[in-house]
């Protein structure tokens, strides 16, 4: 089990008020992303949840517990930082042991349980090193491993991979990935990175000054997202924006193309631009195009495209993929219909 | 970088306070193998004199040296552990539960060591008869607590601030009560700063001549009072008064000496990051 309920959770500190009333039901068994800009309210959220704060109002369920009130320790969570907050004084045994002790599990037990998380997560030569002498990575894999140790009824992860090289960070996100499929525990998982979200959420939670803008899978954000914001957020590189001030009907304010969808054009096209820098990343490209009116657009391109800084370069779109926003940022594509005439030709 | 010039300054600079502080203590241990009326003569010789150990017999044999040992012994130590175990969860809130109050609790904290203690002597003189607490080791284990205990929160809380919460935070999410989250995890990672703390209260303790010499009279009495009970009306007995200071300060000299790294460490934390 580990299903996690939050009816109406809000949070203030003093007279500010970060989280705005949030109802969220986390499944169990999901892996769930909240992602968000800094300061929008998803690390709190999660500390919520862990019990490490209070909420202001609202009530949190785990398991269909009313546990808003609960300490940390009885709430059958296991909790992974960013800083991997293992115990310096300890080694490894003894930190992956020190939840086991906490719950009074018998010392032969205890031996078991360490010794078949140190096996899952290759700690076995680590374990009567001091964190000080691990490397970031098995620092954080430490972390992990006294998390699994306690079979939690969810994980909570806080940006856990912030703190590690770029490399090291892929790997590990495969790892906790397959963690999370072997396990088929809950996981909630607080990161800034859309990427880390989008390759791991079983459902993501995109977070803007303390309120949930959009909750729903990697795929449903991207193709379909609620505003503005979560359009902007969700995808890399981020949506390109154009604002219009072509009258219409629909009261259309601001249009939003990604860059895959833009094209570069033989013949017709819909717009014309110079482009400035050409970012090689050798599967793909990326031109950032300015047009004659000024607006920058960001152009995905083929990883040997021969185009340059100062080329002159026609661009048209694909049709379907266009998103409408109204002037207040709510995507109206699907009220709309061609309107491809009324904004491009 | 300091030039070679300013390095010989403050190296000069740094030799000649240490030996000015030094000096009185140095001439203390010179005159206590003296004889009292090489003590007090007007041309007094630095090392070309009778050394004697005769002021140390006296004193051995006029007063009960050990008794007054063991007495420092407890009311230091047991002041500072006493004090340890009252400023632990006191400088874990204030490190790790700060309110918007916390820090004018510090400083109202620290304005009490700015109080003359005379202001406080009758009151306290009065509450130790009341309560049957005069010329008692638990007496001064209590006074010398509460005196000290401004020092020792300070301290700790300049340590535990250094702690990042996160591994706290971790310990409660594990399952960990208040007390094994103290027990288990901040003091073992805090551990110098905590001797460093003790070290430094055991030598403020050992030191403190105001009260122990108010509020004792035999039984109780710490070396502070021994090494005053040889400045008496019938005269100054300057050789004896300075073997017994030369024992009163030796254990706490060798206690310093053998843990001046720590100290060092301890008082010096958090200033340079």
């Amino acid at each position: 089990m580990g299903s996690i309920h939050l009816k109406q959770v809000t949070k203030s500190f003093d007279d500010v008020e970060v989280i705005k009333p949030i109802d969220l039901e986390i499944r169990n068994g999901e892996f769930m992303v909240f992602v968000g800009p800094s300061g929008c309210g998803k690390s709190t959220l999660l500390r919520i949840i862990s019990g490490l704060e209070d909420t202001t109002s609202g009530n949190i369920e785990i398991d269909g517990q009313d546990a808003t009130h609960l300490a940390p320790g009885k709430r059958g969570l296991a909790m992974v930082f960013q800083s991997y907050a293992l115990y310096p004084h300890m080694s490894v045994r003894n930190n992956i042991a020190f939840p086991l002790k906490r719950a009074k599990m018998g010392k032969s037990e205890i031996e078991k349980k360490v010794d078949e998380a140190a096996k899952k997560l290759n700690l076995v030569d680590y374990l009567d090193r001091k964190p000080s002498q691990l490397s970031g990575g098995q620092r954080q894999r430490v972390a992990i491993g006294r998390a699994i140790v306690r079979q939690p009824s969810a994980f909570l992860f806080d940006e856990p991979l912030s703190n590690l090289d770029a490399s090291l960070r892929v790997n590990m996100r495969l790892e906790i990935s397959e963690l999370h499929k072997s396990l088929n525990t809950t996981m909630v998982y607080v990161t800034h990175d859309q990427v880390e979200a989008m390759t791991m959420a079983d459902r993501i939670a995109v977070f803007n000054k303390g309120v949930i803008e959009q909750v729903g899978s990697p795929l449903e954000l991207y193709q379909n997202p609620k505003n503005i914001f979560v359009a902007g957020f969700i995808g890399s590189p981020k949506m390109n924006f154009i604002k219009t001030t072509k009258q219409n009907d629909v009261k259309v304010a601001t249009i939003g193309v990604r860059p895959e969808h833009i094209t570069v054009a033989d013949g017709d096209f819909i717009w014309k631009g110079k482009i400035g820098v050409v970012e090689h990343l050798g599967s793909e490209s990326f031109l950032h195009v300015t047009l004659h009116d000024g607006t920058g657009l960001t152009v995905k391109a083929s990883g040997d495209t021969p185009l340059k800084y100062g080329d002159t370069v026609k661009l048209t779109v694909n049709d379907d993929k266009v998103f409408y926003f109204d002037d207040s940022g709510l995507n109206i594509s699907d009220s709309v219909s061609n309107l491809h005439q009324v904004f491009f030709d | 970088m300091q030039s070679t010039k300013s390095k010989v300054i403050y190296t000069v600079l740094a030799w000649t306070i240490a030996g000015l502080i030094f000096f009185p203590i140095f001439w203390t241990i010179l005159t206590s193998f003296k004889t009292e009326s090489e003590a007090i003569a007007s041309s007094p010789s630095l090392f070309m004199f009778d050394w004697t150990l005769v002021n140390y017999q006296d004193v051995l044999s006029r007063s009960p040296y050990f008794l007054h040992f063991s007495n420092s012994i407890i009311i230091a130590v047991g002041s500072s552990i006493l004090g340890l175990m009252i400023a632990i969860p006191a400088a874990w809130s204030m490190a790790f539960a700060q309110t918007p109050k916390t820090k004018h609790l510090l400083m109202w904290m620290l304005s009490t060591k700015m109080l003359p203690p005379v202001g406080v002597l009758i009151p306290i003189y009065l509450l130790f008869r009341d309560f049957g607490l005069l010329d008692t080791r638990i007496g001064l284990v209590i006074v010398m607590t509460l005196i000290n205990l401004p020092i020792i929160v300070w301290m700790l809380f300049t340590y535990f601030k250094e702690i990042p919460k996160d591994i706290l935070e971790s310990a409660r999410v594990d399952g960990a009560s208040l007390s094994q989250e103290i027990i288990y995890v901040l003091m073992p990672i805090a551990l110098p700063g905590i001797a460093s703390t003790l070290l430094l209260n055991i030598i403020l303790a050992w030191n403190e001549a105001f009260w122990t010499l108010i509020l004792t009279a035999a039984d109780a009495a710490p070396l502070t009072a021994f090494i005053a009970s040889y400045s008496s009306p019938e005269g100054l007995f300057y050789a004896k008064l300075s073997a017994a200071s030369a024992m009163a300060i030796a254990p706490i000299l060798v206690m310093g000496w053998f843990s001046q790294k720590q100290l060092v460490r301890g008082l010096s934390f958090g200033a340079v990051k």
